[in-house]
């Protein structure tokens, strides 16, 4: 460790954000994110307004019933992540363990469900270009019961979708790294700024997934 | 909390020491150092941007004719020293690219946001020391992956550097898959690099600025950055998300700009545009904040109505969101936004002549010295009036039907990016080689290579306004294919001319930049008396930069002041009638 | 080196190149009184040993003076473009009497679409040409462009006229030439290595030119 000094010790500074550095970075940075979730949401936004044929229903397409019970899970994930911070401002070590171990495990789960969500829609014939040539739901398509073509669907769907959970899998490394340090015992209640910083991530990408669940699955 | 009891300051000095060269230099922690690498990295993107430019510019002077030394380049790009037509289109897209992206935005915001930041606020470092050396190794990939978009099949990317789709998005368009597909990676990592890079100025100069040093107390130069990286905050991520689909459309097939099937040519523009004009401040304003410095420090006079100067930067980074549909006039677009672009605009003169007007009026009444540094910054005034005023007559929807997509455009572009922002680049790094560096530039080669670069610039770009109005395209491989352009060619060759000497006359900086490092004069640690906390420490400074931590007593500007005999009265001296500033201690 | 601007050949090309005039006239003002300003200063206020800047922060007044003078000028040279950009562009600026013209854009040319003798697009007597654009004198014409492939734009400096098209959008635009010859039409966006040569021209024929030599090519398309 190069630095594990730097900017720790109480130092006589301007009045700035009146938060730690940590929190204020991460803030920044949330910022951020918000822009570029903006311009995967907006873009599909414009498309499908602007889309030249009727725009096919979820229900049709993807896994609404199995996404929402993702979904929820996903909102525990963000309750259980709330109780591991609460549990280390109470100095409680093995709340805040336990607490955090849920939490990678629900996230992990997120992942995995939604991963096993592409395969089944794969397998029925809906990729990021459209239908699969020859698939069940290019067949449909080909009867009338679904829309001829679903090519900007597919391709927001997946990349929207795709880089949420991106974002996830990132956070649960994250977390994990986080979960590692509190096994060795490094959060108390008077030094917690991993979790608190990680907390505020997590709720952040929570929230973007209640919009894309939204939006996505149930409009 | 961890309270240990060693002084910030020292925590960070006394490890300077013990550091291994491959630490100290190479993976390095400290924001000068990266400042430097970034001042490297980007100075040999701009030695390579300008190269292609004057490949570009030999093939439309002399547009049959074999280029010199042409012939070491493979059959794929300029078979016999004649440069092909796809090529051109790969030089047009990588000039404009390597410039933008690769050298005056880390140039501005890499080297200078690096190396200011903390030394002008008072702080030890950045926020976070690591990130930032993450942002400097994460921008090296994406610089090599640029490149090697030279050296694969089909060439490199070739739609410009605004890659507008469907040409980019398909290879059928244009031959090119693997180079297009590695400039939208390159600039989606770019992208992480200059995130990183924002977070950490905006929390270093939100939190760590010394005691004493209010908001209106900082530089221009760091308002500047700080609006900058508000914007590369909020502007980059939509470039990396637009590039990522584009990205997609070309690798797996999806249709977010494919017109076949449903997908919208014109939301790639909406979205790059969304982007690309804030970008085009983040190009202008940390100029716009060292001259700003320059100025007042070579008129020997405060800043000209400070107050009214952040003011404007803060307008100008605000207006800079809603007028990218003046990129768009004659896109097809709803001609209703058209007439609300033009109007958001026009306003964007506002503050940018209350900044011309605010410098002229810090050198009235002056005392100024003509050094360097302060020739470029007068140079950039100058120049970037003309940028300026040329840009009234393209935000004119109407007269902009005429002159969209000719060189009266490409003036305009390099009155503001080279003329503006690489006259301040130049001023800069001369007015803090010898902080970065402990050597002054030497003075002669700085004037000879002003001197000639600013004829050979304005010979090069000012006669583009007049072919510009004479119809003549731009992206154009061989204007003699038209009629009403063959009058213009004795223009084109004069024109190109001056580019290969103004090229030439950069030996002179390179050579400068170089022979200073090793046998510079020995900098003092204010020689140019100056009134920044930089010129507190010595030159260059060690890791942490202070042993204390300084205190501020008054605003960056205090020249000629009549409470100190001498004419510059910097932020770090305290005068009797002074009183220590009162901070807050806070538990970090 | 010219500020003055090509001769022009439509009936709005003049009032374009006005704006331009006055917004010249309007900078030409501005660039000569900062750029002598400037050098007025650094020769006036050079360095002098013994001397002492005046030491100032600046002056409200001035600071207002200078943004309200930009402002207002700014926002007239605005008003005045945008009364002549909707005569041109606005969605519904095209003349009823134009006489409409198919074009086609692609990699790296032109296709144009002639109505026939019949006077209307879309039937059995159409022809097409490639690169070749015929119009009549003093009638307004109305363009409907179309793009097979990538964005090209349709660019005819004589009649100031340009505009972009985006594949799947297409555009509609008019003008009306004033004088009769030959002038060349320019694609103006990067559309690919033959970007340089989709270069097509438009001749414009007096009205009766015009009606003879539609019906030569009528009747050459009926034959065929």
């Amino acid at each position: 460790m190069a630095h594990p000094a730097v900017m720790r010790p109480p130092v006589q500074r301007e009045i700035g954000a009146d938060v730690y550095n940590e929190k204020l970075g991460m803030w920044v940075f949330l910022g951020s994110e918000v822009m570029f979730f903006t311009a995967l949401i907006g873009s599909y936004i414009i498309l499908r307004v602007g889309a030249p044929e009727a725009w096919a229903d979820p229900n049709e397409i993807l896994a609404v019933p199995i996404t929402a019970v993702n979904t929820f899970l996903l909102i525990c994930s963000s309750v259980t992540m709330v109780k591991a911070f609460a549990s280390v401002q109470e100095d409680n070590q093995e709340a805040l363990k336990w607490w955090l171990v849920a939490t990678v495990i629900i996230g992990a789960a997120f992942v995995g469900v939604q991963m096993y969500e592409y395969s089944q829609l794969v397998h029925e014939g809906f990729v990021p270009s459209g239908y699969v040539p020859g698939s069940e739901l290019a067949e449909r398509a080909a009867h009338g019961e679904l829309p001829a073509s679903v090519g900007i669907y597919g391709s927001s769907f997946y990349t929207m979708t795709g880089f949420h959970g991106f974002h996830v899998s990132a956070g649960v490394i994250c977390l994990s790294f986080v979960t590692w340090k509190a096994f060795r015992g490094k959060y108390s209640a008077a030094d917690h700024r991993g979790v608190e910083v990680i907390g505020l991530y997590w709720h952040f990408v929570d929230l973007v997934w209640i919009i894309l669940f939204t939006i996505v699955y149930l409009i | 909390m961890a309270t240990s009891a060693v002084p910030l300051e020292q925590a960070v000095h006394s490890e300077a020491h013990e550091l291994p060269f491959i630490r100290k230099y190479i993976f390095s922690t400290d924001h000068k150092i990266i400042g430097i690498q970034f001042l490297l990295f980007s100075l040999l993107f701009l030695l390579l941007g300008g190269m292609l430019a004057g490949m570009m510019r030999w093939q439309l002077g002399f547009p049959d004719a074999p280029m010199p030394v042409g012939t070491i380049l493979p059959e794929t790009m300029a078979p016999d020293g004649i440069l092909l037509p796809e090529f051109y289109n790969s030089l047009v897209t990588m000039h404009g690219t390597f410039m933008v992206f690769f050298a005056i935005m880390p140039l501005l915001v890499g080297v200078f946001g690096n190396y200011l930041i903390p030394l002008k606020i008072g702080a030890p470092d950045m926020a976070f020391p690591r990130l930032n050396m993450a942002s400097f190794w994460i921008a090296v990939p994406a610089g090599i992956l640029m490149l090697a978009g030279f050296f694969v099949e089909g060439g490199h990317a070739a739609a410009g550097w605004t890659a507008y789709a469907p040409l980019s998005a398909d290879p059928e368009w244009t031959g090119v898959s693997t180079g297009q597909q590695l400039w939208l990676l390159s600039l989606a990592i770019l992208g992480l690099s200059s995130i990183l890079g924002a977070t950490n100025y905006i929390s270093t100069i939100v939190n760590l600025r010394a005691p004493g040093m209010t908001w209106f107390r900082l530089p221009l130069s760091i308002w500047a950055l700080f609006i900058t990286a508000i914007l590369v905050l909020l502007a980059i991520p939509i470039l990396s998300g637009a590039a990522i689909m584009l990205f997609f459309d070309q690798t797996i097939g999806t249709h977010f700009f494919d017109p076949t099937d449903g997908g919208q040519p014109l939301l790639w523009q909406h979205l790059f545009w969304y982007f690309g004009h804030p970008e085009v401040y983040i190009l202008i304003l940390p100029a716009m904040g060292v001259v700003s410095d320059i100025i007042a420090n070579g008129s020997r006079k405060p800043v000209f109505g400070y107050h009214s100067m952040v003011y404007a930067l803060i307008a100008i980074g605000f207006l800079g969101w809603i007028v990218w549909g003046h990129h768009m006039f004659q896109s097809g677009m709803n001609p209703t936004l058209g007439t609300a672009f033009m109007i958001s605009t026009m306003l964007i003169a506002v503050p940018s002549a209350i900044k011309v007007f605010n410098w002229m009026g810090t050198m009235w009444r002056g005392n100024i010295r003509l050094h360097v540094p302060m020739l470029h910054s007068v140079a950039f005034v100058a120049m970037f009036v003309i940028g300026g005023l040329s840009g009234v007559f393209m935000a004119s929807n109407t007269f902009d039907i005429y002159i969209h997509d000719t060189y009266f455009i490409v003036a305009h572009i390099h009155y503001v990016l080279f003329g503006g922002s690489l006259f301040a680049i130049f001023g800069a790094i001369t007015f803090w080689y010898p902080k970065m560096f402990g050597r002054m530039m030497n003075s002669l080669l700085g004037k000879i290579h002003f001197w000639l670069t600013f004829v050979f610039f304005n010979l090069a770009f000012f006669p583009m306004h007049s072919i510009g109005l004479g119809g003549h395209m731009r992206r154009l491989y061989d204007p003699s294919q038209y009629q009403f352009l063959q009058p213009m060619q004795p223009i084109n060759k004069f024109i190109s001319i001056s580019v290969f000497l103004l090229l030439a006359s950069q030996i002179f900086f390179v050579i400068n930049f170089i022979m200073s490092w090793f046998n510079g004069r020995k900098a003092p640690e204010n020689p140019w008396e100056d009134n920044g906390l930089e010129w507190s420490t010595p030159s260059p400074p060690p890791h942490g930069n202070w042993d204390k931590s300084p205190a501020v007593y008054r605003g960056p500007y205090e020249f000629s002041s009549p409470l100190v005999e001498e004419d510059f009265l910097p932020q770090y001296r305290k005068l009797e009638t002074d009183e220590e500033p009162v901070a807050a201690t806070r538990e970090t | 080196m010219s500020w003055i601007l090509p001769p022009s050949a439509s009936t709005f090309a003049a009032q374009i190149d006005f704006i331009y005039y006055v917004i010249l006239v309007i900078t030409g003002i501005a660039f000569v009184v900062v750029e002598a300003g400037l050098i007025w200063f650094v020769i006036k206020y050079r360095a002098r040993p013994g001397r002492k800047a005046y030491y100032t922060h600046g002056n409200i007044t001035a600071e207002i003076v200078w943004t309200t003078i930009p402002a207002v000028t700014v926002v007239m040279i605005g008003l005045m473009s945008g009364g002549l950009w909707n005569e041109i562009k606005g969605r519904d600026s095209v003349p009823p009497d134009a006489i409409p013209f198919g074009v086609k854009a692609e990699q790296f040319e032109w296709t144009f679409t002639y109505r026939g003798l019949d006077g209307e697009l879309g039937t059995a007597d159409d022809f097409s040409l490639r690169n070749q654009l015929h119009i009549p004198v003093n009638q307004p014409v109305a363009l409907s462009i179309t793009s097979e492939d990538v964005i090209h734009a349709f660019f005819v400096p004589a009649f100031r006229v340009k505009q972009d098209i985006v594949p799947g959008l297409g555009a509609t635009i008019w003008f009306e030439a004033t004088e009769t010859g030959d002038f060349e039409i320019a694609c103006a966006e990067l559309c690919g290595l033959g970007h340089y040569r989709m270069r097509a021209m438009v001749t414009v024929h007096s009205a009766e030119d015009y009606q003879q030599w539609v019906t030569s090519q009528t009747t050459v398309a009926l034959a065929e």
